[in-house]
């Protein structure tokens, strides 16, 4: 491959993505002292948090009482106690100060009468071990990842974090079983960039894309997943997809739980307020994949609306209009574009729509990725942060506004173990010719398809498969088919096509790499959906209705080589993290 | 007489014609703007023939369909797909917008796709911002404040406020892009959406250093090139007004 211009480079640390976990990372390593690097494929404000609405949880307690533990509690049952409570301990216990130290970055957080950071109820979130809704998801005004995104890019300016914009990484660099660094492909100049670093932290979001539908940017294509799995590392509980209860009808655009939060509420076609069947207590705020399969029931036994009666209806249209300016602008602005519907006078259509992926690359609570052997082992060299890690902090289901805090807690906690395995400017190992090998022969034949499938029609048949055979509710038979037809897109990759052959924003070689890091994550959720015959969270069986923690207290490790599966499992830790809190064992989840 | 000549390669030339394979009978033109860095080619205007019938509503959604059904070769940035993270601003029917927010039902007669305006084109419709991004940089964007308790700082609901129609920026570039000034002293004229962003931390009241951030931007160069044209405030796709933030500096330095 010595066609390849090389261009090799020495960090302590490579963070991979700059999103909000990838650069609340890279600030806490400049502030260390440690050389590093911040590579992503886009400019960093163009990153996937910026589209964060809601919140970001904490008990901060600025709108009445509230407990680290009580949000613990909630985290634990919204993940259907799939989660593991050490690192839900964590990520509870350090929240609160993981707030103020945005707020002090400069957040433009909504305020109280008081001047304190302004809060909101959200799914799930309750007072008192489930008793009633608390006001802890803390917000700015409905664009609070947007203010957070941008907030930590100044951060990072100001402590001088290196960045490497429109890199596309393509793989680790192995040695031994650690990772040694990542080589990445330079969109402005067409060059080939191997980064040796001691610790390399793979924050590169979620895989959204593998659905047809989904509120996921298009370059959420989970590339660091996929870089994963070819390095031989297993992905955690893949079969817990998020779908939100609200998106767009028609269009997939999220529209906030906090609407909810602020007293929107769902009607299906009889104008019943319907959530009141399923969830009688929390009603319209249950956590989301409570309210998502209810709007699916009532989808299925004919209560939706429209033509095809294929969607339920969100009404704000009662709230004051000024409350409406002042918390939920963004929302009123999306409805107008993507709906044409005016908020304050008529509901918005919506549908349960692909948001967020609980599984992903698994860590510790301080970020480590591990695998399996033998027994549960840490992967030298290399972390992972963010929607890509399974800490697994959200189990079976995240909670609404748990997932911006989870980015900036586990942000911080990989600075701080970098920071401890790794002293600035220790000396670099030389690496092998072959990974570098492996890794162009790969990006060489890609690049060079000339086959007749296009990627675009190779997608389309992956998204499709995935949204009708891995959706909201499952069974036997549709996992089955799905699992067989996963593998045809894959397959269907011996005959590419790849017009442009040109290495300078070569776009169309861009969305070809992401396909093949898509399918093999959508092979993964598939598989791992076929082999847990049980519901949980997410996981909705209708032939296994009830939640089986004889058999699956475990979280599902999914291995893929080709379109090959290995499906291992290992336990959910059962303890927490000190003596601060106790354990909470199995309960039945109502809402 | 002057005698004024157009630097070598800037001559847009026609481009291929793409004909519709679909049969539609409701066919819009799409003439897009194509340049590749690495043929030594002049620029040219590819025509496409889309199938309107079954289009989405958006710019974005007509890319995508001749990227994914004619084209794979044409560059352009796009992420989030609904107006949030800046990548798809372009320049569409002369216009700048983003090409997710943007109906075409909205634009008339056949639809011409050119890069923001006045930008290095990296490749087809992919400018660099490079120059307007270190700008950005210049302005220091962080809060700066001496307090070093663990307490969150108080900031009442009116002060908050102040930040309102600022923070909101998504800095896709359409502003700074439109402007006639910017055009001609962009690398030292730090152009509205940056001087955007130099008064959202001028105006919080949280920061400090309200003073050094003035006088650090009370230039000739980098904030009095502004002629109040307001081409900035009529680009923004999120509705912002820039104009009215440089505005605010100049009145702030005026009365300082």
């Amino acid at each position: 491959m010595s066609a390849y211009k090389i261009i090799d480079h020495e960090y302590d640390v490579v963070v991979l993505g700059a999103g909000g976990s990838g650069l609340r990372a890279a600030v806490g390593l400049s502030e260390a002292g440690l050389k590093t690097a911040c590579v992503s494929k886009v400019f960093p404000t163009r990153s996937h948090t910026s589209a964060a609405q809601g919140g970001i949880s904490a008990a901060l307690g600025n709108m009445g009482e509230d407990d680290w533990r009580w949000h613990m509690y909630d985290t634990v049952k919204g993940a259907d106690w799939l989660g593991d409570q050490d690192s839900i301990e964590y990520l509870c216990k350090e929240a609160p100060a993981a707030v103020l130290e945005l707020e002090k970055y400069g957040v433009p957080f909504s305020r109280t009468d008081d001047g304190k950071i302004y809060q909101r109820p959200f799914g799930g979130m309750t007072k008192n071990y489930g008793n009633e809704t608390v006001q802890r998801t803390c917000a700015a005004a409905d664009r609070t990842g947007h203010a957070i995104l941008h907030t930590l890019y100044g951060q990072a300016l100001k402590h001088n974090t290196e960045f490497f914009i429109e890199y596309f990484a393509l793989d680790l660099i192995m040695k031994d079983g650690a990772c040694k660094g990542i080589i990445a492909w330079n969109l402005n100049d067409g060059t080939i960039h191997r980064f040796k670093s001691h610790t390399t932290i793979i924050a590169t979001g979620g895989y959204g894309k593998v659905y047809y539908s989904a509120t996921s940017a298009h370059t959420c294509t989970g590339d660091g997943n996929a870089m994963a799995l070819r390095a031989g590392l297993p992905l955690q509980d893949m079969e817990f997809v998020q779908f939100h209860p609200t998106g767009i009808y028609g269009h997939g655009t999220l529209i906030s739980e906090g609407v909810r939060g602020e007293g929107g509420y769902l009607v299906n076609s009889k104008g019943e307020r319907f959530m009141e069947r399923y969830a009688p207590k929390a009603k319209d705020l249950a956590s989301r994949d409570v309210v998502s399969r209810s709007i699916a029931v009532e989808i299925n036994e004919g209560r939706g609306i429209g033509k095809e009666q294929d969607h339920v209806h969100l009404h704000i249209d009662h709230l004051d209009p000024k409350v409406i300016d002042e918390r939920l602008p963004g929302i009123s602005e999306a409805s107008k574009l993507f709906a044409n519907v005016d908020v304050t006078k008529e509901p918005i259509p919506v549908v349960p729509t692909v948001h967020y992926n609980m599984g992903g690359i698994p860590t510790n609570y301080k970020a480590e990725v591990l695998t399996l052997n033998g027994s549960e082992k840490t992967v030298p060299g290399l972390m992972a942060i963010g929607e890509a890690a399974c800490v697994s902090v959200h189990g079976a289901n995240r909670l609404g506004s748990n997932s911006l805090i989870d980015l900036v807690v586990f942000g911080r906690a990989a600075a701080k173990r970098a920071a401890e395995l790794v002293k600035p400017g220790m000396k670099h190992e030389e690496i092998d010719k072959n990974e570098t090998d492996r890794c162009l022969d790969r990006f060489d034949k890609l690049r060079n398809s000339e086959g007749s499938n296009p990627t675009s029609e190779l997608r389309l048949s992956m998204q499709k498969t995935m949204q009708s055979k891995c959706a909201v509710f499952r069974t036997e038979k549709t996992l089955k088919e799905g699992v067989d037809e996963i593998r045809k897109p894959y397959d269907g990759m011996d005959s590419l096509s790849v017009k442009d052959k040109s290495l300078i924003f070569n776009t169309d070689l861009v969305e070809t790499l992401e396909f093949d890091n898509l399918i093999r994550q959508a092979i993964t959720t598939m598989d791992s959906a076929y082999h847990r015959k049980e519901s949980r969270g997410a996981h909705a069986r209708e032939d296994f209705p009830k939640r089986d923690d004889e058999n699956y207290m475990q979280h599902t490790l999914s291995w893929c080589n080709g379109s090959k599966t290995k499906i291992n499992y290992r336990p959910v830790h059962r303890s927490t993290l000190t003596n601060d809190v106790q354990y909470f064992p199995p309960q039945e989840r109502v809402y | 007489m002057v005698q004024l000549n157009l630097p070598a390669n800037s001559k847009v030339e026609k481009g291929q014609y793409y004909k519709d394979k679909t049969g539609s009978k409701n066919i819009r033109k799409i003439n897009i703007y194509r340049w590749d860095p690495s043929k030594n080619e002049n620029p040219r205007l590819d025509t496409y023939e889309v199938d309107m019938d079954n289009c989405s509503s958006k710019v974005l959604d007509v890319l995508n369909k001749i990227k994914n059904e004619i084209d794979p070769s044409i560059a352009y940035r796009r992420s989030c797909a609904h107006g949030v993270c800046g990548s798809c601003a372009m320049n569409m029917n002369g216009k700048n917008g983003l090409a997710c927010t943007k109906s075409h039902t909205e634009l008339d007669g056949d639809i011409d796709i050119y890069p923001l305006p006045h930008l290095k084109v990296l490749k087809d419709l992919i400018g660099d911002l490079s120059t307007l991004y270190k700008q950005y940089e210049s302005v220091e964007p962080w809060l700066k404040t001496s307090k070093v308790n663990d307490k969150e700082n108080i900031q009442s609901k009116d002060d908050r406020a102040k930040l309102d129609g600022l923070y909101e920026c998504i800095m896709c570039a359409c502003c700074s892009t439109s402007c006639p000034s910017y055009w001609w002293n962009g690398e030292k004229y730090l152009g509205p959406a940056v001087l955007l962003q130099a008064y959202r931390w001028i105006i919080d009241s949280r920061d400090e250093d309200r003073k050094e951030r003035l006088k650090k931007v009370a230039d000739e160069l980098k904030l009095y090139r502004c002629h109040t044209i307001l081409n900035c405030t009529n680009a923004c796709p999120k509705g912002l007004n820039p104009a009215k933030a440089i505005a605010e500096i100049k009145k702030m330095l005026a009365t300082a």
